[in-house]
């Protein structure tokens, strides 16, 4: 070996505690998200009865079997033709495991069923009867299904599961009338309904205080008036003034005016605390425009209308595109303001979520297919929009 | 560091360019719009909470009105009574300062060791688009994340009943008992919900840090190594000097976001089990007590404790624009 390349081995092999210092904080950094992940495409018989990381291998139910069974009843179950366990009507005549268990003790040829210590505790047993009876029916439970999402997006509370809930017929009138259109849209639960709301309070409350913010901060950056600096400095002091400060006040005004409940209220209060930093950002993006190509168009008899309209809103469209995803981020993610001003009226989907955590203890598989809903629009901005996003990190400071 | 003293501003006064003089008018069309709607929903709001602060609970009289006599009263400063002493505000208060003590640090150290450490591998933007996602999803959402992780057994005495959080699932692996982590008052739940809060922030920190690496020159590195300095001092005497600024504004950021923080506590314990915070008090007082005149002392005094930073931010921008 030349020395040469020794020393890039070296190189190399000095570099490998790094990358797995790396690799590990990054994988511990992903594992709570890729646990909810996983857990909202499982069945709910499956998240309760074993944790995420298992989906891929062998079901509690198969393991107990091979374990306590299959020595005398075959892998297939059907090895003893008295009591084959392939066949769906021997297995219905054993609707709960208690019945299995009292068998045990039955004496077949001469010998005990399964000795004292040799058998299943009750856990294990239920988990055989189902996966018995699910081998019998011929239709195995699936590994990943996508009911969790259809009844959180149906606002199904109940023990089974949408599909099966319908399919039997139980129609809940005003709750649930089994077309799922109608249930996604109008339940009260549904998740279907608190994704159109979240889009139609974020939609708005981005575009109203970029608009009323580009031409502040256009003044601000290229137009003289008195107090500007003064005033420019209290706005920079008042993008961290906490919301909770305008919560009492604010509920009593729309109380009064019936905006309570309503999305104009929560349009407006977003874009009043918004305002500050959607100002301050912009504001710094156009005063570092160079003065020249503004001279231009004065030169040209523009006005400052003009300057503003075909100048500089068109240069500040990157500030404006940064500064879109983070109001936008902002308003979709927001619990407090949802909470107090739309509540369950028109809720939302950090509502609805809060709710399902606090109030109904709704389980894992729809807790994380809700929150999982939630979370696939900002994840579709961020992946996609992520240079922007670092952006307008970079670029100010931060709202409140 | 002199940079950072402020400076006397210089005597002259600042010409304004010829084009920005666009009449008198002009420019207040452009900007009053926009102060209108921070007056109405910043300006007035806090000065009618102020106001509240020393109402009573539906705010029909004075807060004097709700002393007894024989006990003590700070009059119409009663609710502040409340809202500095009470057992419920005075733990509040307490775990808020956990909260700052360890979160503050937490995520800036996290941030500044995630964004030296990927500075120095080729999927750099793989690992920070990783570490960063949590900031883009709702707390929330990650409330619901991590209660998963801390997920504990509901009938914890049967031996057979399976652990689905992921922790305890370690834990049990390793021979120990699964812990309550969301119940255990006071430590073990305030520190389980923090870890929450530093995972979501860390991403935070390490992209403003890592900008602020990325501008420090290479050659200044350079030099220093050649001259027998170990990574660990090129790091600490050059590095970090020359980031201050900027590690200086993720510490101020993230006491004012610790100090309003929200969500999380409302969503992964509700404040219960001593875990309880100022922000989620003050939504309780008004929406759960009905308490108006506590809540908005409470609300005075959150904004009370961030009016440092605040005047800290106006100052930092007053020195950016002497420079400009």
């Amino acid at each position: 070996m030349n020395p040469q390349t020794r020393e890039r081995l070296n190189k190399i092999l000095g570099r490998i505690p790094l990358h797995v210092v790396i690799i590990i904080l990054c994988l511990l950094w992903i594992l709570p998200t890729l646990g909810l992940l996983v857990t909202s495409f499982r069945p709910v018989q499956d998240v309760n009865e074993s944790g995420w990381w298992t989906v891929l291998s062998e079901r509690g139910g198969n393991v107990a079997y091979e374990t306590y069974c299959a020595s005398c009843h075959g892998p297939a179950g059907d090895a003893l033709p008295a009591a084959d366990l392939s066949d769906p009507e021997f297995i219905s005549q054993y609707r709960r495991s208690i019945q299995i268990s009292a068998t045990f003790n039955n004496e077949y040829d001469g010998e005990i069923h399964i000795p004292e210590d040799q058998r299943p505790n009750a856990d294990e047993l239920a988990t055989i009867l189902t996966a018995l009876r699910e081998g019998a029916e011929g239709e195995a439970r699936p590994r990943f299904w996508l009911q969790n999402y259809i009844d959180v997006l149906a606002g199904y509370r109940g023990r089974l599961t949408y599909a099966a809930d319908c399919e039997a017929g139980n129609i809940i009138p005003g709750q649930r009338e089994c077309d799922f259109l109608t249930d996604a849209t109008v339940s009260q639960a549904a998740m279907g309904r608190a994704f159109i709301n979240t889009v139609i309070v974020s939609v708005p409350a981005t575009l109203i205080p970029i608009f009323f913010a580009a031409f502040a901060a256009f003044a601000f950056s290229w137009l003289d008036f008195k107090g500007r600096q003064a005033l420019f400095a209290i706005l920079v002091g008042l993008q961290i003034v906490p919301l909770q400060m305008a919560l009492i006040p604010i509920f009593r005004l729309y109380v009064d005016v019936g905006l309570n409940g309503t999305f104009l209220g929560v349009w407006l209060f977003h874009t009043g605390f918004g305002l500050p930093y959607a100002i301050y950002l912009t504001r710094n993006f156009l005063g570092s425009l160079p003065m020249e190509i503004f001279e231009s168009v004065y030169l040209d008899g523009a006005s400052a209308w003009t300057a503003f309209t075909r100048l500089a809103l068109p240069l500040s469209i990157p500030a404006i595109a940064s500064l879109g995803i983070f109001q936008f981020l902002w308003v979709w993610n927001d619990l407090l303001v949802a909470l107090v001003f739309l509540g369950g009226t028109n809720p939302v989907m950090t509502y609805q979520i809060g709710n399902m955590v606090t109030s109904l203890g709704a389980g894992w598989h729809l807790l994380t297919a809700a929150a999982f809903l939630s979370f696939l629009v900002p994840m579709i901005v961020f992946f996609g929009l992520q240079r922007y996003f670092v952006r307008g990190l970079l670029g100010g400071a931060i709202k409140g | 560091m002199a940079a950072l003293r402020r400076k006397k501003k210089p005597k002259t006064k600042r010409t304004v360019p010829l084009i920005m003089r666009q009449g008198t008018v002009t420019p207040w069309l452009f900007v009053i719009p926009a102060l209108i709607i921070i007056f109405i929903y910043i300006a007035y709001p806090t000065l009618y909470t102020g106001y509240l602060s020393l109402r009573n609970s539906d705010s029909s009289e004075w807060a004097t009105a709700a002393c007894r006599e024989g006990e003590t009263c700070w009059g119409v400063f009663e609710n502040y009574r409340y809202a500095l002493t009470s057992d419920v505000m005075l733990k509040s208060f307490r775990n808020n300062i956990l909260w700052l003590v360890i979160m503050v640090p937490g995520v800036t150290a996290m941030g500044l060791l995630f964004a030296v450490l990927v500075d120095r591998v080729r999927y750099e933007a793989l690992a920070k688009a990783l570490i960063f996602m949590p900031m883009a999803i709702s707390f929330v959402g990650a409330g619901v994340i991590w209660g998963f992780v801390y997920d504990f057994p509901v009938n914890p005495d049967n031996p057979n009943a399976p652990i689905i959080g992921i922790l305890n699932a370690a834990l049990v692996s390793l021979g120990q008992k699964p812990v309550p982590w969301l119940s255990s008052p006071p430590l073990i739940n305030n520190l389980a919900l923090i870890v929450v809060g530093i995972w979501l922030y860390t991403g935070f920190g390490m992209t403003i840090l890592s900008a602020a690496i990325k501008g420090v020159p290479d050659e200044l590195l350079e030099a220093a190594r050649i001259d027998g300095a170990s990574e660990w001092m090129v790091f600490w005497r050059i590095m970090v000097p020359l980031i201050l600024p900027t590690i200086t504004v993720v510490l101020t950021t993230m006491t004012i976001f610790t100090l309003k923080l929200f969500d999380i506590i409302y969503v992964m314990t509700g404040g219960n089990f001593d875990s309880n915070v100022v922000a989620v008090r003050m939504y309780q007082e008004m929406y759960i007590n009905f308490e108006a005149g506590r809540s908005a002392a409470i609300a005075v005094v959150l904004l009370i404790l961030i009016i440092p930073v605040l005047i800290y931010n106006i100052r930092r921008f007053q020195e950016q624009e002497a420079i400009r």
